[in-house]
């Protein structure tokens, strides 16, 4: 009982990093049907971001108070991540608009493969290793109970349910937000009464971009190691969990982030690490032949 | 410097573009959208380039600040934005001009592939006799094997992709399967090359039934993203069961190709002493060469000829409209199987000689980038076209190789006068409107900065900083490859080859453009 709360706690943490990333994928899909394939690597980019945000603060500011380094360190991995994705928005994907369907795709697999190459080359092949933050940890349960809750599961969790809170909040309640909806339920109809579609996927991916940034940083934050071939295993599996809750929808990010975070830290726990990977990429392929519109999906209706 | 030169291109010529481009892109409108590209490329090169951890000798993470790089990404994406937008200006006028002129495509198109393949019988006997067995090694083996290989894989999943438009990004796993199987049955059972070979194609083909078979009724992403996972899945399990793969560490002393049972070593038994000719290694690598060239050959006439019949218009048909075939009778899921086994088959085909050639594999050799390489050179040449696709496993593939060779590229960027090159290129070309008098000033920019380097005349202090310390042309083939990607789907989506000529036709063969033919649905 004790080892699952615990594998409970652990995967709920992995969970929110999934969701976390699985968030852009599912919003750049819903508005303009492609799968950000670059969109793991933009995490991995972010990672490293945090790390060379966070050596610059600690060791040419000289900033000693960990909070305060975090919080600058995520709103500036937020900020920079953000310039990033759009410019890639702006070079590969938006001159393909209107081209043929699986322009943008392999496109996107171009830039994925030039971004991992290209922090491999100004950063150096090795991995990156950090001195462990928020060491601290409580024991939950009282006594007799071996269960342990680490201070950067609890950063990972506040952080990620903050961070969801204002999310929902930019969606459902502002202009940009229903511009954003707006464009995704029809963009030529959302571009006839007067919304920019170009702006709002442009916001879109800046949107996708900084919840990665987020992510990458409590990635950076919690694994303590970063390298340039970090982005690939886990932007698979967050696209994984899109598609698990259902990919266009937001709650279903979320909640297929933490299936997907809770299925192979158990299947970790209980049968093999070796194979939790198979573990991930079998769930997408059962969910996608048993059920293609995921947990929350809409059902996509063919027109001929 | 640049202000002057805008404003001095004459005032017609900058009416004329305004009015090509139905937008008034003046010189001050240029120059801003320069900056802001500049601007753009210095905030994206900060954190990542600006800093760069250093670790020290216990581990220890240590900023280093790297200011010149940053300005020059700056200066570069300031003159390359410029040149652009002078060259679209420029390009948008030509185009009004210049006659279409297409007769010679239509010739070149009907001699390339028998002169092609005349070249590629008669290569490596040419190099023999040029250069001699020992240099004509390293040519056969890593530009013609290797090349031909990527060729073959190409062709394969072109059946997949081009032809029955069904987007596979898990095609290295039946490379895998093919690879393996060949290693296996030959070390465990000691059975031979020759028996092996369908044995693997077949395999393969099984893997991709059986894979294909509940997936392929999944629309394009979706079928996409399941095939990686397929093929991530296959390369967890070569990783991870030691005792039947091998695990991490592959398979070595994989048995070598034999020719009608005898080896090509230096023994009584061996190929050369049967032949009474001297021993040389070139021999079996040029067997190796023939070996693959008729793979890639039946591969290729494979595709061709079932282009022809009921299922490879089936496939077309597919591909072009999956609801219409559907309500024509034509079997969606029999149809697609078939086009997935197919190139599953020849995936393993060329798996199971690369095992061979290699004499050692190990699931590194099958990661996603090497799906990735492959369905590059498919889209890239052309979905659908076999010319383009064998164009393009020679330049993508030969490039590759290339940049291992280039130690003058080497020399020149480490002490930093090929940095200065591009970036006078790059400045010559986003001052002048003019194309070919840019071209000419840079031409003979870079010969002067070349010959003042060779004669040692080059002030070390000017040039060392921008040099690129241990530069290694090979460490940037990804970066290259994933431009090369992005760039073609942006310029010519439709691959080098951008025509399409139909299998079946009405008195007459005309070929339609690329931008007609379907990518298909999944």
């Amino acid at each position: 009982m004790d080892n699952f709360l615990q594998q409970l706690i652990n995967g709920l943490t992995l969970g929110s990093i999934y969701g976390l990333i699985a968030i852009g994928y599912t919003m750049v899909y819903g508005i303009i049907g492609m799968i950000n394939f670059a969109h793991g690597d933009v995490f991995m980019l972010s990672a490293f971001i945090a790390l060379l945000v966070f050596l610059f603060l600690t060791q040419i500011l000289g900033v000693t108070s960990l909070p305060v380094a975090f919080i600058i360190v995520l709103i500036c991995g937020m900020a920079l991540t953000s310039i990033w994705n759009w410019a890639i928005e702006r070079i590969a994907y938006r001159p393909l608009r209107g081209s043929f369907r699986l322009a943008p795709l392999i496109s996107a697999i171009g830039m994925s493969t030039f971004l991992s190459n290209f922090v491999q080359i100004v950063q150096g092949p090795r991995n990156k290793p950090m001195p462990p933050m928020f060491t601290d940890i409580i024991h939950v349960g009282g006594a007799g109970h071996d269960i342990v809750l680490q201070y950067r599961q609890i950063v990972i969790m506040v952080v990620t349910v903050a961070l969801l809170g204002g999310f929902w909040w930019l969606v459902q309640k502002t202009a940009l937000g229903r511009a954003q909806r707006a464009t995704e339920q029809d963009s030529k109809m959302a571009a006839l009464i007067g919304v920019d579609v170009d702006r709002t996927i442009s916001i879109t991916f800046v949107i996708g971009a900084a919840l990665a940034a987020v992510a990458g940083a409590l990635y950076m934050m919690y694994y303590g190691v970063v390298s340039f071939s970090d982005g690939f295993l886990p932007g698979v599996k967050a696209f994984t969990a899109a598609v698990l809750g259902g990919i266009g929808s937001l709650p279903g990010a979320v909640l297929g982030g933490l299936t997907i975070g809770l299925i192979e830290v158990f299947w970790a726990a209980y049968f093999s690490s070796d194979y939790k990977d198979v573990a991930a990429f079998s769930i997408l392929a059962i969910t996608l032949i048993f059920m293609p519109s995921g947990i929350l999906g809409r059902p996509e209706i063919e027109k001929v | 410097m640049t202000a002057a030169s805008q404003s001095s291109a004459p005032a017609g010529a900058v009416q004329r573009i305004a009015s090509a481009t139905g937008e008034p892109m003046n010189g001050a409108e240029r120059l801003k959208q320069a900056a802001a590209a500049a601007v753009l490329a210095a905030m994206l090169c900060v954190p990542i380039i600006l800093l760069h951890a250093e670790a020290d000798g216990v581990g220890a993470l240590h900023p280093i600040v790297r200011p010149l790089p940053v300005a020059i990404f700056a200066f570069l994406a300031f003159f390359g934005r410029l040149a652009t937008l002078n060259f679209a200006a420029e390009g948008k006028r030509e185009r009004v001009a210049k006659p279409a002129a297409t007769g010679w495509r239509a010739t070149v198109s009907r001699l390339l592939p028998p002169i092609g393949l005349a070249v590629l019988f008669l290569y490596p006997f040419v190099l023999v006799t040029i250069l001699g067995a020992g240099k004509s090694l390293k040519w056969v083996d890593s530009y013609g094997i290797q090349i031909l290989i990527y060729v073959m894989l190409g062709w394969g999943l072109n059946i997949v992709v081009g032809l029955a438009g069904l987007l596979d990004l898990g095609y290295v796993a039946f490379y895998a399967v093919g690879a393996y199987s060949y290693a296996l049955l030959a070390t465990t059972f000691g059975l031979s090359f020759w028996i092996c070979l369908p044995l693997a194609g077949i395999l393969a083909a099984m893997w991709g039934i059986m894979l294909g078979f509940p997936v392929l009724r999944l629309r394009g992403d979706y079928l996409a993203i399941v095939t990686l996972a397929f093929g991530e899945i296959i390369r967890t399990i070569l990783v991870n069961w030691v005792a039947f793969t091998g695990g991490g560490a592959g398979i070595e002393s994989i048995p070598k190709i034999t020719f009608f049972g005898l080896r090509f070593a230096s023994a009584p038994d061996g190929f050369d002493q049967f032949f009474h000719i001297p021993f040389s290694p070139i021999h079996g690598k040029m067997f190796l060469y023939y070996v693959i060239l008729c793979l890639a050959l039946l591969t290729n006439l494979v595709s061709m000829r079932l282009r022809r019949l009921p299922i490879g218009r089936a496939w077309e048909a597919l591909r072009e409209d999956e609801i219409a075939c559907r309500s024509l009778g034509v079997n969606t899921t029999n149809t697609k199987l078939t086009a997935f086994a197919l190139g599953a088959f020849f995936g393993g085909l060329a798996g199971s000689f690369f095992a061979v050639r290699q004499g050692f594999i190990s699931p590194e050799s099958f990661t996603f980038s090497e799906s990735a390489t492959i369905l590059a050179i498919v889209v890239l040449g052309g979905m659908g076209s076999q010319i383009g696709v064998a164009l393009a496993a020679v330049f993508l593939i030969g490039g590759f190789e290339l940049l291992r060779e280039l130690d003058f590229l080497r020399a020149v960027m480490s002490d930093g006068a090929g940095v200065v090159i591009i970036c006078l290129a790059v400045f010559i070309f986003g001052v002048t409107p003019r194309r070919r008098v840019a071209a000419q000033i840079v031409l003979a920019m870079a010969v002067i900065v070349l010959a003042l380097r060779f004669f040692q005349l080059l002030p070390t202090a000017i040039v060392a900083p921008f040099g690129i310390p241990d530069f290694d042309p090979a460490q940037y083939r990804g970066l290259l490859f994933g431009l090369a990607m992005v760039v073609m789907m942006i310029v010519r989506p439709r691959g080098f080859v951008s025509t399409r000529s139909p299998s079946i036709f009405l008195k007459e063969r005309k070929t339609v453009s690329g931008d007609l033919v379907k990518e298909g649905h999944g």
